[in-house]
């Protein structure tokens, strides 16, 4: 399997994510931002970090780089694109996954672990996975997802929303909410289920030195999926 | 403008001191030179008060590769593998901007660590507010923590201790010390001497504004009322800007291209240039037309003094200048070639066609003044005798509940939850524990470190303060199962021109020269911040040490949850319940004086390599440091970090329950052993005459220290957790 990692100017999650691709059986490829093609991919990932300082919004200088048209149309044709955390705000600002990501209600940057619940598995990325909660790892200031009540609805109806912040029993509450997100969103879908963004970091927990192993089941999981 | 003697004072420059420099110029300075020489010979550059006592810190050993004097300290963990470390201080600006002053320093010694070649790995922080009813003290707080982690979360790099305390002497002066350790290869290692005559002088980086000028001078003096008007002199950050600067410097080492570099700090273009001819025994020729503004009509003055950050010097080998360009403007950085090294031994700069500054080197650098201040001696107070009377009202739960929700003992995750812990996918012990430790990335090593001071101790008694938190930061280190190899220390006083606070200085850096050269645990970098003072009020002595400690297998470091119902708890070390001084002493029963623990540097030594012994072979499932608050409070944290309880023996002498409990006694260590493991244990201790005595067992949930005085976990974890949010969010 073949995966692209895009680095942005302030990318820093862009080597946590190279290793953890490598770990699972992935052959990764670093892409830089002012390239203009992606090469031949299995999955393209837009990594988590501060992309152009998040200047302006947080994704949205990023969103309009050379390579990124490139990237939409991958996702256009059907490629699986996955944007974590900053790489999530990316995706909302070039307009491939509805919403936006507003800074955290508590207007503080935020990093702890979570559990999240999957809510679909038909799709390539949570397919046959064996569990219905994930403890997964977040960090960020602007996480707070957000959307209008017609795209809820029409989100809703498409089965898009991917994961929800929960408790370790898949319960979903207001205590559950880290950041302020409507009906606790952590990960959503296009209405194709091709791309996915969610701003937890499983790449940070693919070692039981590290701050959990759960990150291990996901891309465990991910990489079988599309073999 | 032509420079006189009250000019001189306004860049504050002493009337001798102005003297000396027409001397040594044999004229009158002009006002360019007149601005290099206040940032030159100012307490914060050339530690004129501070030099003649910090030459005596040991700073050599078998791992040292690099000590004081250079950008960083660094050491050598083995297999090509070294280690580049500092700490720094941002106390000044901290206060009159918490914000930038914050991010400001993070990203200064971020700098100093990646100038040398180094990846930074990890940050760490020691922070000091006011009390916590001051009405300044909630937004300084605010404004630093959102400072540190907007530098450091942007750069990517995991803040994985740190400190935080509160104390009235810090109402006026806020102190923020930030500490950056990197990793290098040891033959990559990039230093600031400049070598070969007419090589190329580079400017990388952000362009020059007029932020930041006398920034260095600021930080040398004490604040009055006035200090709102001195906020231009604080810098400004952009991370972002910095992580771009990171990538292309670390781009360009991979090459051979570069003779020596240095980061644009305190001081700017002015200490960088002549730090590195100085360094080089050359002289050095800029132009500064050539260098990349930010605004318009920038004079040589402002030029050569502003401090804007994320700014780098390099002196390159001939014929690289293209190359190194190109890296430059990928990462959309500015590039100019500004100058060139010399053999004038003088700085030469050239504006607008006319040379405007021409001071020979050495009469900045080895002519600059250095003082032996006058300092008054400490005597060790006498002990307290405290009247049992005292005691009779207190019940031991309601004083470890009261202990636990203390501002210096409470949980600090406010703080830490704002910053990323996690990047880079390393970080194997996080902000809480004994030390933070991160992996070194792709191998089975790991490097712990931890950042330590006691105010209150050097405050009551400089010279044993000075060695309690050495020893102090040995055990944070020896409790993580690291070995410990270095430190760096950030010595923040009042003014070094007040007798009492010189002779806290004085006394501190010779405690802390003892006990590192006793532990062999060498000074290797580290700052000195004088006048963190408001008028006449200085604050308590407060050096913060970092201590680093190399983990050979990462899958042996020590973590202190307790872990398994039954299993054993030992105190390592002799607990004789000494009080003055203590957090009970002060919070409870309102006694401020009495000497602080003493110092035992055989048992600290003897101690803690006994432990790592023991750490080695398996025996230890948990160990924790006892310090602030005595044995109750390290074991309640143990507690509530494992969420399991213990149930507490009566100690087998005879001593008195709160001094058992709550005294800091110095040297000590709790552990969590597996009942099997006892009698090995018992027997290792004793062959390496390691006092020790049974404290108790590890149960469910409960803490029971006797049958009248029981408690939940889930009641101390409520103590110890609430304060500071609440606080915050009040």
């Amino acid at each position: 399997m073949n995966s692209s990692v895009i680095t942005f100017p302030g990318s820093n999650c862009d080597r946590d994510m190279d290793v953890a691709l490598k770990k699972f059986g992935f052959k990764n490829k670093m892409v830089w931002h002012n390239d203009i093609e992606i090469p031949k991919s299995d999955l393209v990932v837009l990594p988590g970090g501060f992309s152009y300082g998040d200047y302006l919004r947080c994704g949205s200088i990023a969103s309009k780089s050379k390579i990124m048209q490139s990237v939409i149309n991958f996702a256009k044709g059907g490629g699986k694109v996955m944007g974590i955390c900053n790489g999530f705000q990316i995706l909302v600002e070039s307009g491939l996954l509805p919403g936006v990501l507003l800074r955290n209600k508590n207007l503080e940057f935020i990093c702890k672990n979570v559990f999240v619940k999957v809510n679909n598995k038909d799709n390539l990325y949570f397919k046959n996975l064996k569990r219905n909660t994930l403890e997964f790892h977040i960090a960020h200031n602007e996480g707070n997802y957000f959307c209008s009540n017609e795209q809820i609805k029409v989100i809703d109806s498409n089965n898009q929303i991917a994961l929800y912040y929960s408790d370790v029993n898949g319960n979903i509450n207001e205590n559950t909410n880290p950041n302020g997100s409507i009906k606790n969103i952590a990960g959503i879908f296009n209405k194709e289920k091709n791309i996915l963004g969610m701003m937890p970091h499983p790449e940070r927990m693919i070692d039981p030195a590290l701050s959990g192993e759960d990150g291990s089941i996901f891309f465990e999981n991910l990489i079988n999926n599309l073999k | 403008m032509i420079v006189n003697e009250k000019i001189a004072v306004e860049h504050g420059l002493k009337k001798d001191e102005y003297k000396k420099i027409c001397n040594l110029l044999k004229r009158i300075p002009n006002i360019t030179e007149l601005g290099i020489f206040s940032a030159m010979w100012n307490e914060h550059c050339s530690y004129k008060s501070s030099r003649l006592h910090l030459k005596n810190l040991p700073t050599k050993g078998k791992n040292v590769i690099q000590g004081p004097g250079e950008n960083a300290g660094v050491i050598d963990i083995g297999d090509d593998d070294a280690i580049v470390f500092k700490i720094e201080s941002h106390n000044h600006p901290s206060f009159i901007e918490p914000f930038q002053g914050a991010a400001t320093g993070v990203g200064g010694i971020m700098r100093d660590v990646f100038t040398m070649g180094a990846r930074p790995i990890a940050n760490l922080n020691s922070i000091h507010f006011g009390s916590p009813q001051h009405k300044k003290t909630k937004n300084l707080l605010r404004g630093v923590v959102r400072g540190i982690g907007g530098y450091g979360n942007c750069m990517g790099v995991p803040t994985i201790a740190g400190q935080t305390s509160f104390d009235e002497s810090y109402n006026g002066n806020i102190l923020v010390n930030a500490m950056t350790l990197g990793l290098v290869k040891k033959n990559k290692i990039f230093y600031s001497k400049a070598a070969g005559l007419d090589k190329p002088v580079i400017y990388v980086g952000s362009k020059t504004g007029r932020d930041g000028i006398h920034g260095a001078s600021m930080a040398s003096a004490v604040f009055d009322e006035k200090i709102e008007e001195k906020k231009p002199t604080v810098q400004v950050g952009d991370p972002f800007t910095e992580k771009l600067l990171l990538e292309a410097c670390l781009e360009l080492m991979a090459g051979d291209s570069i003779i020596a570099i240095q980061d644009m700090g305190a001081a700017g273009l002015t200490s960088s240039s002549i730090e590195m001819a100085s360094k080089g025994n050359l002289g050095i020729e800029i132009n500064l037309d050539k260098v990349p503004c930010r605004e318009t009509k920038m004079t040589p003055y402002e030029i050569m003094l502003s401090e804007s950050q994320e700014r780098m010097l390099i002196v390159l080998e001939n014929g690289k200048e293209e190359l190194a360009k190109k890296i430059f403007d990928r990462w959309n950085l500015d590039f100019a070639v500004i100058g060139k090294t010399t053999k004038s031994k003088k700085i030469e700069l050239y504006f607008d066609k006319k040379k405007v500054a021409d001071v020979p080197i050495d009469i900045l650098v080895e002519n600059s003044p250095m003082y032996d201040r006058k300092w008054k001696k400490t005597k060790l107070p006498k002990k307290i005798k405290i009247e049992r009377d005292q005691f009779k009202n207190l019940k031991i739960i309601n004083v470890l509940n009261k202990i636990l929700s203390n501002p210096n003992i409470c949980s600090k995750e406010w703080i830490w939850q704002q910053y990323d812990q996690t990047v880079m996918g390393d970080t194997i012990q996080k902000p809480g524990g004994d030390a933070g430790v991160v992996r070194v990335h792709g191998t089975n090593k790991a490097v712990a470190a931890s950042v330590d001071s006691s105010a209150v101790y050097c405050w009551a008694h400089p010279l044993s303060g000075g060695k309690q938190i050495v020893c102090e930061s040995w055990r944070n280190l020896i409790a993580v199962g690291a070995k410990p190899v270095a430190i760096t220390n950030c010595l923040n006083f009042g003014s070094p021109e007040n007798e009492e606070n010189m002779g806290e200085f004085v006394e501190c850096v010779q405690g802390l020269g003892e006990a590192s050269l006793y532990l062999d645990f060498p000074v290797v970098s580290g700052n000195v911040s004088f006048y963190n003072q408001t008028k006449d009020i200085g604050i308590k002595p407060t050096p913060s040490i970092g201590g680093v400690g190399l983990i050979k297998n990462y899958k042996n470091m020590v973590t202190m949850n307790l872990k398994e119902i039954g299993n054993i708890l030992l105190v390592i070390g002799k607990t004789e319940g000494h009080l003055d001084q203590s957090l009970f002493s002060r919070e409870i029963l309102n006694e401020k004086n009495g000497p602080p623990p003493e110092i035992n540097l055989f048992n600290e030594k003897n101690n803690g390599e006994t432990i790592l012994k023991l750490i080695d072979k398996k025996f230890i499932k948990t160990a924790h440091d006892v310090s602030l608050g005595g044995i109750i409070t390290a074991l309640s944290k143990m507690c509530i970090k494992g969420k399991k309880g213990a149930t507490l023996k009566k100690p087998n002498y005879l001593i008195k329950q709160f001094e058992y409990l709550f005294g800091e006694d110095q040297g000590r260590y709790i552990i969590e052993i597996e009942k099997v493991s006892f009698k090995a244990v018992i027997e290792i201790l004793e062959k390496n005459s390691v006092h020790f005595d049974e404290l108790g067992t590890v149960n469910e949930n409960e803490l029971i220290i006797d049958d009248k005085s029981k408690v939940t976990i889930d009641e101390l974890i409520s103590s110890h957790t609430s304060w500071l949010t609440n606080y915050m969010n009040k």
